[in-house]
C-alpha cells in the first residue's frame, strides 16, 4: 500500500468590510459604551438593528439606545472555547433581549459554569477596556449586579 | 417604498438618525472580520501514486479506458468522457515545451527563481497532455515552442513525495517538435480528427 | 406544465473520505445514475449539481468536479453554491422551459478535512454573528433550549425522534450512525454536547455524494419501469437574524410544503433533511405530516449528514421507493442555512 498522504492547507481571508450607516451606527455606539436598536414602523424595535425590515423591506432609519440591561431568552455553554471566538475560557453563549428592545441579540454570557444560566434571568453588558468598533467591543454579558 | 431607480433609499444615503449622544462622534465606517479555516489537505488515490511514484524518480500518468489517451498529472478520469482510469502508465522524464510564458516580475516567497523565469507547458513523450513546469539551462531568449526538454532531478537523497523533485527541464538536444504538432496540438488533434470522420460520416 | 420525473438514483455516503476525491468520488456514481437507465453524458439535455468551495478549501472547487461528468465536447451546465437538491429545482426548471428532455443533477459535499462547524460559521452574517464564531451545535443548542422552555417540544420526544433515526438506519447501508437497539432511556442518559442538545440531537457528519437522472413526458416512461413524477416542487426562505423569527417554527418550510402540493393526498414516506432532532420535530409540523407517513425510514440526514448533499440524498431516498414499488406518494425535503432559514419541498407520485 501506499503512504497516504496529506498536507497542510489553510486558508485566510484578511477582511475589511465596510459597515453602511446601520450596522456602522451599531459598531459606533458600542465603541462608545452604547447598544442601539433600530425602530421598524410598528414601533418594535430590533436589536441589532438591520437596514431593512426582515418582513416588509421597508428602509429603518430610527437607531435608539437599548439596554444595557436584559433578559437572557436562551443560552447553551461552549467548552472548549471556540479557537477564533472571542472568548478564551468556557462561557455561555446566550440570546439575549435588551431592555427596549424586541428582539435577542446572540452573545457571550459571561459565567464561570452553566449552573449560573438560567433563562429569564438579568444580565447585563461588560465592555472591553480597547475598543474600536466591533462586535467584540462588547465582552459580553454578565448577570446584572456581578459588576461590569 | 420609492420604485424610481435614481432614489437611492434613505438607509444607504446614510440619513439615519441617530441618539445625541452619539451625534458627534466620529462614525465607524468599516469593520475588520478576518476567517481562517484549516484544513488537512488529502490528495487522493490517483494523486497519491502519482506523487508516492516522485519518490524513485518516476513520473506517472494513466490512460484512457476509452482511447487510450495519456494523462499526467494522473486525477482518476478522463476528463473528456467522465471515465475511471485505473491504471497507471510510467512515462519518460523527456519531452518538449508546448508553449511557454517568460515572466520579469518574482513570485512572494520564491527568493531562488531568478528573474526572469520561463514556466512552460511540458509534453512527455508519450503523454497526450502538457503539465507545468520551470524551464532552465538556456537563455530565455532561446526557449521556443516545440524545444527537446528533459528532467532535471533533485540528488537521490534529497527525493521526496513531491512534484518539486524536478528542479526544472533543460534542453536535451535533438531537433525541435514543429510548431504546428507541439504542445496542445496533440491533443487537439484527437479532437479534430474524432469531429472531422463524424463529419465525413455524417456527410456519406 | 410538463411531467418530469426522477428516473434513476445512485448514491455514496462514509464517514471520511480519508483517500478519495471529489471527482474519484462522483465518477462511478454519475456512471451508476446514468448507466442503470442507460444513457450516457451525449443524452443528457443538461447538467447542474451543488456544492461548497468552502468544504474542499479550494475557489471554484466544482469544475474539477465537471471532470467526473465527461464535459467534452461543451456540455449545457450549472452549479448551485446549494445542497444539490436546489440543483435539482433548476434542472426542473430547464425541463419545463423545454427543448430537452433530460437532466442529470449530482452533488457532494467532502467536509471531513476541515471543521465543519467552523466552516458553517462563514454562512452567518458577517458583522453580528460571524465574528463570535459561534459554532453549529451551539447555535442549535439555543434553537433548542427556546423549544424546550416553550413547550414545544420535550426531551423525551426529542430522543424519540433521535431513536426513530437510529433504528431507521441500521437497515440502511449508507448510513454512518445506526443502533439497531437504541431506545430514548439510552438517549436521554447521554451526556450534552451542546447544551441542551445530546449527541445524538445532532446529525452524525458523513462525506458523500448523490446523482439523479430526471426526465420529462414519455422519455421518462422509456428509460424507468416506474418514474417518480414530481407533482409539485418548491423553496422558500425566512430571514438570516435569528433574532427576527420565532425559533419554534420554519414557516417557509410550511409555505414550500403548501406550494408543493404535499397535503393534496395521503403521503406515504417523508423523508427530511433536517440536521438536529429539534428541526425535525418542527418538520414535521410544518409539513403536516401525520401517523400515516413513514418518516425519514432511512434514518434520514441525523443517520448521516452530507453537507450540500444531505438534501438531494432525501429527494433521492423518497424517490427509490416509488421505483420499487414500496409507496406512490413521498415528499423529500431539503435544508439550508441557519435554523431551517431555508427549504426545499418535492412531492413525487407514482403511476
Amino acid at each position: 500500500m501506499a503512504e497516504r498522504l496529506r498536507a497542510d492547507l489553510v486558508l485566510e481571508y484578511p477582511f475589511t468590510r465596510t459597515t453602511g450607516p446601520v450596522i456602522g451606527a451599531f459598531l459606533t455606539g458600542l465603541r462608545e459604551r452604547i447598544v442601539l436598536g433600530i425602530r421598524r414602523p410598528d414601533g418594535t424595535v430590533l436589536c441589532p438593528p438591520t437596514e431593512y425590515d426582515p418582513e416588509t423591506s421597508a428602509p429603518l432609519t430610527e437607531l435608539v439606545e437599548v439596554g444595557p440591561g436584559g433578559e437572557l431568552v436562551s443560552w447553551t455553554w461552549v467548552d472548549p472555547p471556540r479557537s477564533q471566538s472571542p472568548w478564551g475560557q468556557p462561557h455561555g453563549l446566550g440570546m439575549i433581549r435588551l431592555d427596549g428592545a424586541d428582539t435577542p441579540m446572540v452573545h457571550g454570557v459571561l459565567v464561570d459554569g452553566p449552573d449560573e444560566l438560567s433563562v429569564g434571568m438579568r444580565v447585563t453588558a461588560r465592555w472591553r477596556p480597547e475598543r474600536e468598533g466591533h462586535i467584540a467591543d462588547l465582552e459580553g454579558f454578565v448577570p446584572e449586579g456581578a459588576g461590569q | 417604498m420609492s420604485t424610481d431607480p435614481s432614489v437611492t433609499p434613505a438607509a444607504l444615503s446614510g440619513e439615519v438618525h441617530l441618539p445625541e449622544k452619539l451625534a458627534d462622534v466620529e462614525p465607524v465606517r468599516s469593520v475588520r472580520t478576518p476567517i481562517r479555516l484549516e484544513y488537512d489537505f488529502i490528495p487522493g488515490a490517483a494523486s497519491s501514486g502519482y506523487l508516492n511514484a516522485f519518490a524513485d524518480r518516476k513520473i506517472l500518468g494513466q490512460r484512457s479506458p476509452v482511447d487510450g489517451a495519456v494523462f499526467v498529472p494522473p486525477r482518476g478520469v478522463d476528463p473528456r468522457h467522465g471515465a475511471a482510469t485505473p491504471d497507471y502508465v510510467e512515462l519518460p522524464d523527456t519531452g518538449h515545451v508546448g508553449g511557454f510564458c517568460v515572466t520579469r516580475l518574482p513570485i512572494p516567497g520564491r527568493d531562488d527563481l531568478e528573474i526572469p523565469y520561463v514556466s512552460a507547458w511540458i509534453h512527455l513523450d508519450g503523454a497526450d497532455i502538457g503539465f507545468l513546469g520551470l524551464v532552465a539551462g538556456i537563455d530565455t531568449s532561446e526557449v521556443r515552442m516545440g524545444m527537446r526538454v528533459r528532467a532535471v532531478w533533485k540528488p537521490d537523497d534529497q527525493l521526496g513525495r513531491t512534484a518539486e523533485n524536478i528542479l526544472y527541464w533543460e534542453p536535451s538536444g535533438g531537433p525541435d517538435i514543429p510548431v504546428t504538432a507541439a504542445g496542445t496540438n496533440a491533443w487537439h488533434a484527437k479532437q479534430i480528427t474524432e469531429s472531422e470522420e463524424q463529419a465525413a460520416g455524417e456527410g456519406r | 406544465m410538463r411531467d418530469i420525473a426522477v428516473v434513476s438514483v445512485a448514491q455514496q455516503q462514509q464517514k471520511a473520505l480519508t483517500h478519495t476525491t471529489e471527482v474519484e468520488l462522483m465518477v462511478p456514481i454519475i456512471n451508476e445514475a446514468r448507466g442503470a437507465v442507460g444513457l450516457t453524458q451525449d443524452d443528457i439535455g443538461f447538467t447542474c449539481s451543488g456544492s461548497s468551495d468552502f468544504l474542499a478549501g479550494q475557489a471554484f472547487s466544482f469544475v474539477h468536479t465537471l471532470d467526473a461528468v465527461g464535459a467534452v465536447p461543451p456540455i449545457s451546465e450549472s452549479h448551485v453554491e446549494m445542497d444539490g437538491a436546489w440543483a435539482l429545482y433548476e434542472s426542473w426548471v430547464k425541463l419545463q422551459i423545454g427543448g430537452i428532455d433530460t437532466a442529470l443533477v449530482y452533488s457532494y459535499g467532502k467536509s471531513s478535512p476541515g471543521s465543519l462547524r467552523d466552516v458553517l460559521c462563514t454562512q452567518l452574517d458577517p458583522y453580528y454573528l460571524g465574528p463570535l464564531w459561534p459554532d453549529a451545535f451551539a447555535m442549535a443548542a439555543l434553537q433548542a433550549r427556546i423549544m424546550l422552555e416553550s413547550g414545544a417540544v420535550s426531551d423525551q420526544r426529542l430522543a424519540e425522534i433521535a431513536v426513530r433515526s437510529l433504528n431507521g438506519a441500521a437497515d440502511n447501508p449508507l448510513a454512518v450512525r445506526s443502533s439497531a437497539d437504541a431506545a430514548v432511556d439510552s438517549v436521554l442518559a447521554e451526556e450534552p454536547i451542546a447544551d441542551p442538545l445530546r449527541p445524538s440531537d445532532c446529525a452524525a457528519s458523513a462525506d458523500g455524494g448523490v446523482a439523479v437522472v430526471l426526465a420529462a413526458g414519455d422519455r421518462a416512461r422509456e428509460l424507468c419501469e416506474r418514474p417518480a413524477w414530481i407533482r409539485g416542487i418548491d423553496h422558500r426562505i425566512d430571514p438570516h437574524q435569528p433574532g427576527v423569527r420565532d425559533l419554534t417554527r420554519a414557516p417557509s418550510a410550511h409555505k414550500a410544503a403548501v406550494e408543493a402540493g404535499a397535503g393534496n393526498d395521503r403521503l406515504d414516506a417523508a423523508e427530511l433533511a433536517a440536521p438536529f432532532t429539534t428541526q425535525e420535530h418542527i418538520l414535521e409540523a410544518e409539513l403536516g405530516l401525520g401517523s400515516d407517513t413513514a418518516v425519514n425510514a432511512s434514518g434520514g440526514a441525523l443517520a448521516g449528514h452530507t453537507m450540500m448533499a444531505a438534501g438531494l440524498m432525501r429527494i433521492a431516498d423518497a424517490a427509490r421507493q416509488i421505483h420499487e414499488g414500496q409507496a406512490d406518494r413521498v415528499l423529500g425535503h431539503a435544508a439550508s442555512g441557519l435554523f431551517l432559514q431555508q427549504n426545499l419541498v418535492c412531492v413525487m407520485e407514482g403511476e
